[in-house]
């Protein structure tokens, strides 16, 4: 009798064994640690049917598809408050959901260095796994491909997400308004600060912890206010800063913030003092901008408090009219200021 | 924020405001040159000058590192990224600076230079460490605060008998450049702009104290108050000026107490002149050639001196025509005064060394200021 196992393949080994260039190649390492490990962790009836492609049902509510995507390449990979697999989650759902839609379904694609522990790598697809679930959403699709090492940095994941935008719902970054109210849903700078203090080695006694978050759940609660929301918009890299910029652009319109009211943690403000960066300018992953009509600015003010994300959500300033689009603000000083646009990079590989 | 929220308060800052609109003449007009960027940038991030009365003008000084390098220096730096194979360390304000031919230490990286970052000169000794293969240079700019921790790497390097490391080194000192402001004659020739008092450096005078500035308070007869980086450091020197000026004294006085003492950092002050001693003379940007304005390596440690150890020669290079950094650092011009500025020249794209470091005066005003300018 033959002692040969048909097909035998042994087990991925998860404590020690690390990727290599087969778990690219399309074979058999590729297919078992697609089985092994995505498959495994991300399972769903989509990704179940085992083709190049998934389908997906019809959308029987109406409503309009609304797509984003999104490259995630954070160093390190794993950092206080979530690593690049929730990151990689968060990031895109978040991009679906401040459209307005409700989001979906994800596209992830991985790009795996030559080196990288497979324990690493089950942890990041496993935090990528309870992300989309906590999100309401199914990894649908996806796909492996492995690079030499040194030709990358761990792990790289883009992900693609779809969602489905009500009908009615049409929040765009041109619909500000002079006398429109900015709204800001939290704290600023905690993601940023958080990648920053990991790399820097700063040693504070009470960890940064980034703020990574998916954010439909606080946008399907202010949406239900039935108020007029011009806009909403996460700003990630380039901060606050950046993104009212993008948006006052967008409006034709200029802002002008109250820098007294801009909340942003002890902790936070105390790193950034430390590395001379500005939190407005500083990453965030888990909250939102809201530009709304002055008579609802309340009633959204309100239904943000009442979500957990929103707890600490503040009215930062208003919209009026400048052919210049600049955003100001004044400052906590009494002087005035530009808040311009981030020259240059800040925090290189934050997301 | 403990110990920094104090020294940015609104309040406090409005009381100032309204001692330092009290105490100006009316019929007096005030010109104050802050020297260091760090005032330049805390002037602008803080909106200081809106709490200032019309007549009290804050001119911006030359204290800024980066905007005046010339572009000859960066040259080098770039010449041995490219042509040395050097890895080459820098600060990171440091990248961005224009220098000959569009390049930049950020566009020679691009081109393969192996430029890296780092945030002190520590981290530049530890890269030369873990490449004992390479040669490692770190490109020093600055001025009095940072040259000790350059000097303690030196002394590193030597105690360590690194092979690979050495030193390309910028720093410049500040009295030298503020007597030139107020006594060259050259500088007089390019044009100088009437000033009634300094609000002088803060972290330089942790270093070297404050009596440094006794000499030219006397012999201009120029009122100098030594001042924090924090606005309310900044509105305080404003009012202390307003007050020598007023009373017709001209002396040093120290806002800064917290951190500056008459002598200063005596340790500090040793271990650099152990490492380094002054050159004949340095060209700044917008200064011309500055007599005994700079620091080299001492000859015991020339093997970490990057100018003996590589075959580099300076090239003095002129700024672009247009560009008005030279009187913008003299205090002559204003940043709206340069056709380039907001135009051409921008934080994206500099032309000028005054627009590349958030310390220049020209990437202050358009960061932080250019409002007042639009009509």
């Amino acid at each position: 009798m033959t002692k040969v196992r048909e097909n035998y393949v042994r087990p991925l080994d998860l404590k020690q064994g690390r990727v290599d260039m087969t778990h690219g190649s399309g074979g058999r390492a590729m297919a078992q640690l697609i089985e092994e490990l995505f498959a495994k962790h991300l399972d769903n009836e989509f990704l179940r049917q085992g083709n190049d492609g998934s389908v997906l049902p019809p959308l029987t509510l109406g409503g309009r598809l609304v797509m984003s995507c999104d490259g995630h390449v954070v160093s390190p990979l794993f950092f206080p408050g979530g690593d690049i697999g929730c990151l990689s989650v968060h990031g895109t759902v978040n991009d679906v959901a401040v459209m307005g839609a409700k989001p979906l379904y994800l596209a992830a694609s991985f790009i795996l260095e030559e080196g990288l522990p497979l324990a690493d790598l089950a942890k990041i697809v496993e935090s990528m796994a309870k992300a989309a679930k906590e999100a309401g959403v199914a990894v649908v699709t996806g796909d492996t491909k492995v690079v030499e090492a040194g030709k990358a940095d761990g792990v790289f994941i883009s992900t693609t997400g779809v969602g489905v935008l009500p009908d009615g719902v049409a929040l765009s970054g041109d619909r500000a308004r002079p006398g429109d109210v900015i709204l800001l849903s939290g704290t600023i700078g905690d993601h940023g600060m958080a990648i920053m203090a990991q790399r820097e080695s700063l040693g504070f006694s009470a960890p940064i912890v980034s703020d990574t978050a998916a954010l439909h759940g606080l946008i399907e609660a202010m949406l239900a206010t039935g108020a007029d929301i011009r806009c909403l918009r996460d700003p990630t890299r380039g901060g606050l800063a950046t993104t009212l910029n993008e948006i006052a652009r967008q409006s034709g319109v200029g802002m002008m913030l109250d820098e007294a009211a801009i909340p942003v943690n002890p902790e936070v403000a105390a790193a950034c003092e430390f590395l001379g960066l500005d939190p407005l300018y500083v990453a965030n992953e888990g909250k939102l901008i809201a530009i709304v009509a002055e008579g609802d600015a309340d009633k959204v003010l309100a239904a943000m408090r009442t979500h957990p994300q929103g707890a600490r959500a503040v009215r930062i300033g208003r919209v009026h009219e400048d052919a210049h689009h600049f955003v100001q603000m004044t400052t906590g000083f009494g002087g005035r200021r530009i808040v311009d646009w981030l020259t240059g990079e800040q925090l290189p590989r934050i997301c | 924020m403990k110990y920094v929220d104090e020294f940015r308060d609104g309040k406090l800052a409005r009381g100032l405001a309204a001692a330092i609109a009290t105490e100006a003449a009316p019929a007096c007009r005030y010109s104050f040159m802050e020297f260091c960027g760090g005032h330049t940038h805390a002037i602008s991030r803080y909106g200081v000058t809106d709490l200032l009365p019309a007549n009290v003008r804050m001119v911006h000084g030359p204290g800024c590192p980066v905007c005046v390098l010339p572009i000859g220096r960066v040259d080098m730096a770039i010449e041995l990224a490219l042509e040395h194979g050097v890895i080459l360390c820098t600060y990171g304000d440091c990248l961005r600076v224009p220098a000959s031919d569009g390049l930049s230490l950020m566009k020679a990286k691009a081109r393969g230079g192996d430029v890296r970052m780092v945030y002190s000169s520590a981290d530049a000794l530890k890269i030369a460490q873990d490449n004992p293969g390479r040669q490692v240079v770190f490109f020093a700019i600055g001025f009095e605060t940072t040259t000790p921790p350059t000097a303690v790497v030196i002394r590193q390097a030597a105690a360590l008998g690194l092979e690979n490391f050495s030193v390309l080194c910028c720093h410049v000192l500040t009295p030298s450049a503020i007597s030139n402001i107020l006594e060259s004659p050259g500088v007089r020739e390019l044009g100088t702009v009437p000033l009634d008092g300094f609000i002088g450096p803060a972290h330089v005078s942790t270093v070297i104290g404050y009596a440094p500035y006794e000499f030219f308070a006397e012999e201009f007869r120029k009122p100098v108050v030594i001042a924090g980086f924090e606005p309310l450091d900044v509105m305080q020197a404003i009012l202390m000026l307003v007050r020598q000026v007023n009373q017709g004294r001209a002396e040093v006085e120290n806002e800064f107490s917290r951190a500056v003492s008459r002598d200063g950092n005596l340790k500090a002050q040793n271990l650099v002149s152990e490492i380094f001693e002054l050159r004949r003379e340095f060209e700044w940007r917008g200064l011309g050639l500055v007599p005994y304005s700079a620091l080299k390596i001492r000859r015991e440690y020339a093997r970490f001196d990057a100018e003996t150890r590589f075959p580099l020669g300076y090239r003095s290079v002129a700024d672009n025509k247009a560009c008005e950094c030279g009187a913008i650092l003299r205090g002559v011009k204003r940043p709206q005064d340069c056709k380039l500025f907001g135009t051409v020249c921008t934080p994206e794209n500099p032309i000028g060394s005054c627009m590349v470091s958030s310390e220049g005066a020209c990437a202050a005003h358009y960061t932080y200021g250019r409002y007042k300018d639009a009509r």
